[in-house]
């Protein structure tokens, strides 16, 4: 079996700014795995601006921040970068199997860093009731469709949940010509940015409800309408508050959560203060991690696992 | 006149009190650094936004190019800038701050593309 | 017009099952369905049990079909590459008064010829069924229940079908027919069956239609029998969740339903549910906060650790309903009409003997069934990654490298797997979904759709506007930038 010094899963912003610290630390051998054809993961899809204010004192966009490390590892000799290739499994003795197209390798790693990101939370896991039609997505593949794909998937939205990413496709949705109804948040406060709700909502007139939840999702083949109540302290339905919007799509922005399966599958305990598990010489950083708001800070952090790996493999020497 | 507006340069986003006279701004508090009064300023007299979009590249490997205004523009003129944006067609390969349009709308503002595509 | 000997209504399990079955005779069959793509009606939503025929009335043709359809089922499985996999039930009892009631169903389910029953007890229990509640203090096991994929079951079925000549037509919805008595049944053409897209004439009516049977029936002067919907509400739970039972999971059954279960899939994910309601709307599909706490407080008490947060995924489905037994018969006031209605649980079990006994009957009434020489027994297993090992998909991929570019990264899915279900007829989201799994996972296709649309667009010629979740009505794009 082929053995690796530092094998990084994700090429995100956690994995590549892990990548690049660990190669600034001394390690000369770095194996850095994306499943996608592209570095950069998610910025890539997220083109607002926002970005780098901590970390570059500039105001960039996901894929300019990307851009800025993406350029950096390729001139980087000790990292090499394997693109569409996906782990699908993770071993405590840090062997990672690896599929890409026409080839399924196993190679053993001396430290790992688990870079693979986070997934939404879906409509599934707020237990949305109603019926299953077309138009209904999460937040972060509409942004995907519009940003990537060039392709418009609703006209009338609204939009559950108040997440950063839902209220930026607010914006996104109205400067592509559909009309955003409502952004609908359960808890008694907006859980994006502030500047989040001026930029993207106020500035559009797109109103937004507080304390209320949308109860159910209808319509035969495509949405037509959701069913929107109001909650009260204890999240209880105020039945007699309950009313209806048409639209013919509905948008989930209910929160992220990590993306560890291939740690967990290890039977693999990360340890929830540090970056690192409780298998010596394996780390996990980024939104893999811990649900992050900042790229910035994911950066950062993740530069940190960068350095710990580094040490790690110092003192087996 | 009062007015209680919350500043968006960063991600602090501070609450801002301006205090405004004859539709000038007088004075601000609340603000963590220099950018909230110039933003405050601005969102009295033109208010301004940094725009970004999508450009459609026609037979080229990626389909969308990710553009953004070299500069804020002001948020009167979104909707029409929106409009130009959409009409742009690319049929070559571009780079990270190449000019996609120049002098937007007449606005002194280019449109430049934020990726390698 | 296309002419058939026999003309099925219906592309669900049930009719994909008699178009194979009759696929072995020497005679046309056609099969149409109403909907863009088979197994999209009563069996897209059910729950893949294959039942052992206990909990059956005695003298029903539920039990007699479920019995012999159990057993058929394994020997089709293998014919058609499905993937059966005996995991037994248990149906548990939590005091005496319950636990007799164990021993009267197994001497009902032996006098209908379910093999190997068996009382086990807590200690049994304890080290079969670790997660199991303790207040379950004995169960009734039937080694013979099993899974199968209900969907892939169906399309297997008829992709056979097809191979052995039978012709099937989707988006077929039957609007009217029109049954002419004849002199000599199978020789002439009774019936003239006009759809939404061609008119079709046969010399047999197969009617399969599941919740519509009562309507079609209706259409040829047939009225005493009614299908009612009746809801199941049913939740899917992460894969990580696969073992939280080894079997699965009964309380006693109630009058309307078998209760609610706790239910292993052959897609790894366990279910449970259903629930039992009767409606009146047959398009009525939505799910409601009521059935997730009722289903939810139910499977609590049978497996104390199951969560809400593992679930992932959940649909209603219905069942269709009329009395307590299936209805198969030939209908003497309309010479060459075969009725299948009524077929609810255990209707995926009963299939392949219900199929049996529809060629029975039309041989019955006169049709001439001669086998065929070369009848095509035999279908190479489709290639799904998730069902196999890791050192087997190794070897997949170095035969053929878009094995290699996996698609749906929750559940392992390849290019090649969405393009080969295109080519065995998918034609949607969903279509892809049922049959390869992508997209069926946690992230709900958060990360898969916009490839797996790619893929459909690429491999059928269809714009991406025109790419739909399960049929005309359900396109996923409203507009296109390219198209200005």
């Amino acid at each position: 079996m082929v053995e690796r010094e530092l094998v990084i899963v994700g090429g995100g912003p956690a994995g590549m700014a892990a990548a690049i610290t660990a190669d600034e630390n001394g390690v000369k051998d770095i194996l850095l795995l994306e499943r996608d054809q592209y570095l950069g993961g998610i910025l890539n899809q997220c083109i607002h601006p926002g970005f780098g204010l901590d970390y570059f004192n500039e105001v960039l966009t996901g894929p300019e921040y990307a851009d800025r490390f993406i350029k950096k590892i390729k001139n980087i000799p000790e990292i090499e970068i394997s693109l569409k290739t996906f782990a699908v499994k993770l071993t405590q003795d840090k062997i990672i199997t690896y599929i890409k197209p026409g080839t399924m390798e196993s190679i053993k790693a001396k430290a790992v860093i688990m870079a693979t990101g986070c997934r939404e939370r879906t409509r599934e896991m707020v237990h949305v009731a109603g019926t299953r039609p077309s138009g209904v997505y999460s937040a972060g593949l509409a942004q995907k469709l519009i940003n990537i794909e060039g392709l418009l998937p609703g006209k009338k939205i609204v939009i559950v949940g108040s997440g950063d990413i839902g209220l930026i496709m607010a914006r996104r949705f109205v400067l592509e010509g559909a009309k955003v109804e409502a952004v609908i948040e359960v808890e008694k406060q907006p859980s994006g940015l502030v500047r989040n709700v001026v930029q993207c909502l106020e500035d559009f007139d797109i109103p937004l409800f507080c304390g209320h939840r949308v109860s159910g999702i209808f319509g035969q083949d495509r949405v037509e309408k959701v069913c929107v109540v109001q909650v009260d302290d204890m999240l209880n339905d105020l039945p007699e508050t309950c009313f209806e919007i048409n639209c013919d799509t509905v948008l989930f922005s209910v929160g992220l959560i990590q993306e560890n399966e291939l740690i967990e599958m290890a039977g693999v305990k990360i340890n929830k203060k540090t970056n690192t598990t409780d298998v010596p010489g394996m780390f996990v950083c980024g939104n893999a991690f811990k649900i992050y708001d900042l790229a910035d800070t994911v950066t950062e952090d993740s530069s940190i696992a960068g350095i710990q790996a580094a040490e790690y493999l110092e003192r087996l020497i | 006149m009062n007015k209680k507006i919350i500043c968006i340069e960063c991600p602090q986003g501070c609450d801002l009190m301006l205090d405004i006279q004859d539709g000038k701004l007088v004075s601000v508090i609340g603000n963590k650094c220099a950018k909230g009064e110039a933003y405050a300023a601005a969102e009295i007299q033109n208010p301004m936004r940094i725009l970004t979009s999508t450009v459609l590249a026609e037979n080229m490997s990626f389909k969308m190019v990710p553009v953004k205004t070299s500069k804020p523009i002001p948020k009167a003129k979104i909707k029409e800038a929106m409009k130009a944006i959409k009409k742009i067609r690319l049929n070559r390969i571009v780079l990270i701050g190449d000019v996609i349009a120049e002098n937007l709308l007449g606005l002194e503002v280019n449109l430049i593309a934020t990726r390698d595509c | 017009m296309k002419s058939f000997d026999v003309i099925i209504i219906g592309g669900g399990v049930v009719g994909t099952a008699i178009a194979r079955e009759l696929s072995k005779y020497k005679i046309r069959i056609g099969l149409l369905e109403k909907e863009t793509e088979l197994a999209f009606g009563v069996s897209k939503s059910n729950s893949g049990i294959i039942h052992p025929g206990t909990q059956n009335p005695a003298n029903s043709l539920k039990g007699k079909l479920c019995v012999q359809g159990n057993l058929l089922t394994r020997r089709i499985a293998k014919e058609l590459g499905i993937d059966f996999q005996e995991v037994g039930e248990l149906i548990v009892a939590f005091n005496e008064e319950e636990r007799l009631r164990l021993l009267q169903l197994k001497k009902e389910g032996e006098i209908l010829g379910v093999p190997r029953l068996n009382i086990v007890d807590q200690e049994w229990l304890k080290k079969h069924e670790p997660n199991l509640s303790l207040k379950i203090v004995a169960a009734l096991h039937a080694p013979t229940a099993g899974i199968i994929s209900p969907y892939r079951m169906a399309y297997d079925l008829s992709e056979n079908a097809v191979k052995n000549g039978v012709e099937i037509f989707t988006s077929a919805k039957v609007e009217n027919i029109k049954a002419t008595p004849v002199e000599n049944i199978g020789r002439e053409f009774a019936f003239e069956i006009n759809t939404s897209t061609k008119m079709f004439k046969s010399k047999y009516i197969v009617n399969a239609a599941g919740l519509f049977a009562d309507e079609i029936a209706g259409m040829m002067g047939i009225d005493d029998f009614k299908i009612t919907p009746r809801k199941g509400e049913e939740f899917l739970l992460d894969k990580k969740r696969e073992n939280i039972t080894n079997h699965l999971i009964f309380p006693l059954p109630s009058k309307t339903s078998k209760g609610v279960l706790v239910i292993k899939t052959s897609d790894g994910n366990p279910m449970i549910g259903p629930t039992a309601e009767d409606v009146t709307d047959k398009k009525d599909v939505s799910t409601s906060d009521e059935g997730l706490q009722k289903v939810l407080f139910s499977v609590k008490r049978l497996v104390p650790s199951i969560k809400g947060e593992d679930i992932i995924a959940y649909f209603a489905g219905l069942r269709p309903v009329s009395g307590d037994d299936f209805i198969i018969r030939h209908e003497e006031s309309v010479p060459g009409c075969i009725t299948v209605a009524g077929i609810q649980s255990p209707g995926l079990s009963a299939a392949p003997a219900i199929a049996a006994m529809v060629k029975d009957l039309l041989k019955a009434t006169g049709l001439r069934l001669r086998r065929k020489l070369f009848f095509q027994k035999h279908r190479n297993k489709t290639t799904h990654l998730f069902a196999q090992p890791l050192w087997k998909t190794k070897k997949t991929i170095q035969e053929d490298a878009d094995f290699g570019d996996i698609v749906c990264r929750c559940e392992m899915v390849s290019a090649k797997e969405v393009k080969e279900a295109i080519k065995r007829g998918a034609k949607t989201l969903d279509g892809i979904k049922f049959r390869t799994r992508a997209g069926a996972g946690r992230c709900h296709g958060g990360f898969c759709t916009t490839k797996l649309m790619k893929i459909l667009s690429q491999e059928t010629g269809k714009p991406l506007t025109k790419i739909t979740k399960r049929g005309p009505g359900t396109e996923m794009i409203k507009k296109d930038r390219a198209d200005g």
